[in-house]
């Protein structure tokens, strides 16, 4: 599915180059915790964020940093956080799930491969160092609850899961 | 339908989920393994998220301007309208894991039916959460099975718990005078009618712990009218005692 994203485009480039808090290697954008970014009269702006998870703890910080790198800009903002349509990991975008990659977390599978991968465990999830698919789930919640631990039989390294959510 | 009925029925639905990530929240640094303690704390931080979003609907609906903490800090014993299950103890990790599976599987249940609501605020926190109980439900089965299914110790803990806490099972099905109007309104779920599906569920998976299917003469009841059980007091104090402390005080 395409994210719904209603995204002024002048703004993109600001919310582009703010980070998640928890994950600095993606943008709050990648992560498509932002819903929509209007340009108003007088350079008002307003946007509306969704959180990834009911409880997130990042949530009031995302708000903040949003504020601030459109003030950097000249604009005034208005953040909203907004619950309907839930957020999905459908939303994060390819060059999102390429850093994750990266940062040596994996990224979100399809929903079936991971449900064999939650709930069957079956070894389907690679490992974002070696890149085996020899792995094993060691628990469904990691550091954050949208993340699950794995780890890999071949280098035997630990890593994060960020789990599906659809 | 008033305003009124719509608050408490709120109440009924958001304050099982505040007691009971208070009640994971103690766990926090206590957990059996790391793996356990951090599930156990996600989950509670899942329940207290979702807690945040039905007790802000509750402060737009009031007249009285009341904030999520009025909500969550400010109210005496009788005002909160969890279930009796939600508030019992952290005996050991049979009876956490217990007591959180015979949750689990009515939560997801209720929010299934709560996300048809004909009121769009619920229906979207209903949504939101479901997605979180689903992993819950996995989390808490997959342990209760693994103990009832485990060692001779285990299995018998994890009867111990199983039979200990049936009792509280019931009244997650009762109705309270709000529930009823809300429901009937169409906003609000009719719990009843979960009741034939929940058993057949938690049933079959007890069977397959190995666990016996408890018998019991009664059930357990009142929190859905307020009357709590002891162990209500000694949480409140505890998740209050900032607020009450110092009144008004901001993070
Ligand atoms: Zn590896």
């Amino acid at each position: 599915m395409n994210p719904t994203q209603d995204i002024d485009p002048k703004l993109f480039s600001i919310l582009k180059s703010v980070p998640d808090p928890e994950i600095p290697v993606l943008s709050i954008f990648d992560l498509g915790v932002v819903r929509s970014a209007k340009l108003l009269e007088n350079n008002r702006v307003k946007v509306e964020i969704t959180p990834t998870y009911s409880g997130c703890p990042a949530m009031d910080v995302i708000g903040d940093d949003v504020k601030k790198a459109l003030q950097e800009n000249g604009y005034q903002p208005e953040v909203k956080l907004i619950l309907s349509p839930a957020w999905t990991t459908d939303w994060m975008t390819e060059e999102g799930k390429q850093a994750l990659k990266e940062y040596g977390i994996a990224p979100p599978e399809s929903a079936e491969a991971d449900k064999k991968a939650l709930l069957g465990n079956e070894q389907i999830i690679p490992c974002p160092q070696c890149e085996s698919t020899k792995t094993k789930l060691v628990s469904q919640f990691s550091s954050t609850a949208c993340k699950a631990m794995f780890k890999c039989q071949d280098c035997e390294e630990t890593f994060d899961y960020f789990k599906c959510l659809i | 339908m008033t305003n009124e009925n719509l608050i408490q029925y709120i109440y009924s639905i958001a304050d099982n989920s505040l007691i009971l990530g208070q009640r994971l929240g103690e766990l926090c640094g206590h957990g059996p393994t790391l793996e356990t303690d951090i599930a156990l704390t996600n989950i509670a931080l899942d329940l207290l998220g979702q807690t945040r979003s039905y007790y802000q609907y509750v402060g737009e609906l009031s007249k009285e301007d009341l904030t999520e903490d009025d909500v969550a800090f400010l109210r005496n014993e009788r005002e909160y309208k969890n279930v009796l299950i939600v508030e019992q103890p952290n005996t050991d990790f049979a009876y956490v894991i217990a007591r959180q599976y015979f949750f689990d599987v009515y939560h997801f249940l209720l929010l299934e039916k709560l996300m048809e609501s004909k009121n769009v605020n619920l229906q979207a926190i209903a949504k939101k959460s479901m997605k979180e109980v689903a992993y819950h439900k996995r989390f808490s089965g997959d342990w209760l099975k693994r103990l009832g299914d485990g060692t001779e110790e285990s299995h018998q803990k994890m009867q111990q718990a199983v039979n200990d806490l049936w009792v509280y099972t019931d009244e997650l099905f009762h109705m309270n005078e709000d529930d009823k109007v809300v429901a009937k309104a169409g906003f609000g779920v009719d719990n009843t009618e979960l009741k034939e599906t929940y058993y057949n569920e938690v049933e079959a998976l007890l069977k397959k712990a190995t666990i016996e299917i408890p018998s019991t003469p009664y059930f357990q009841k009142g929190g859905k009218k307020g009357i709590h059980t002891e162990h209500m007091g000694y949480i409140l104090a505890d998740m209050q005692y900032m607020q009450r402390t110092f009144p008004d005080m901001k993070w």
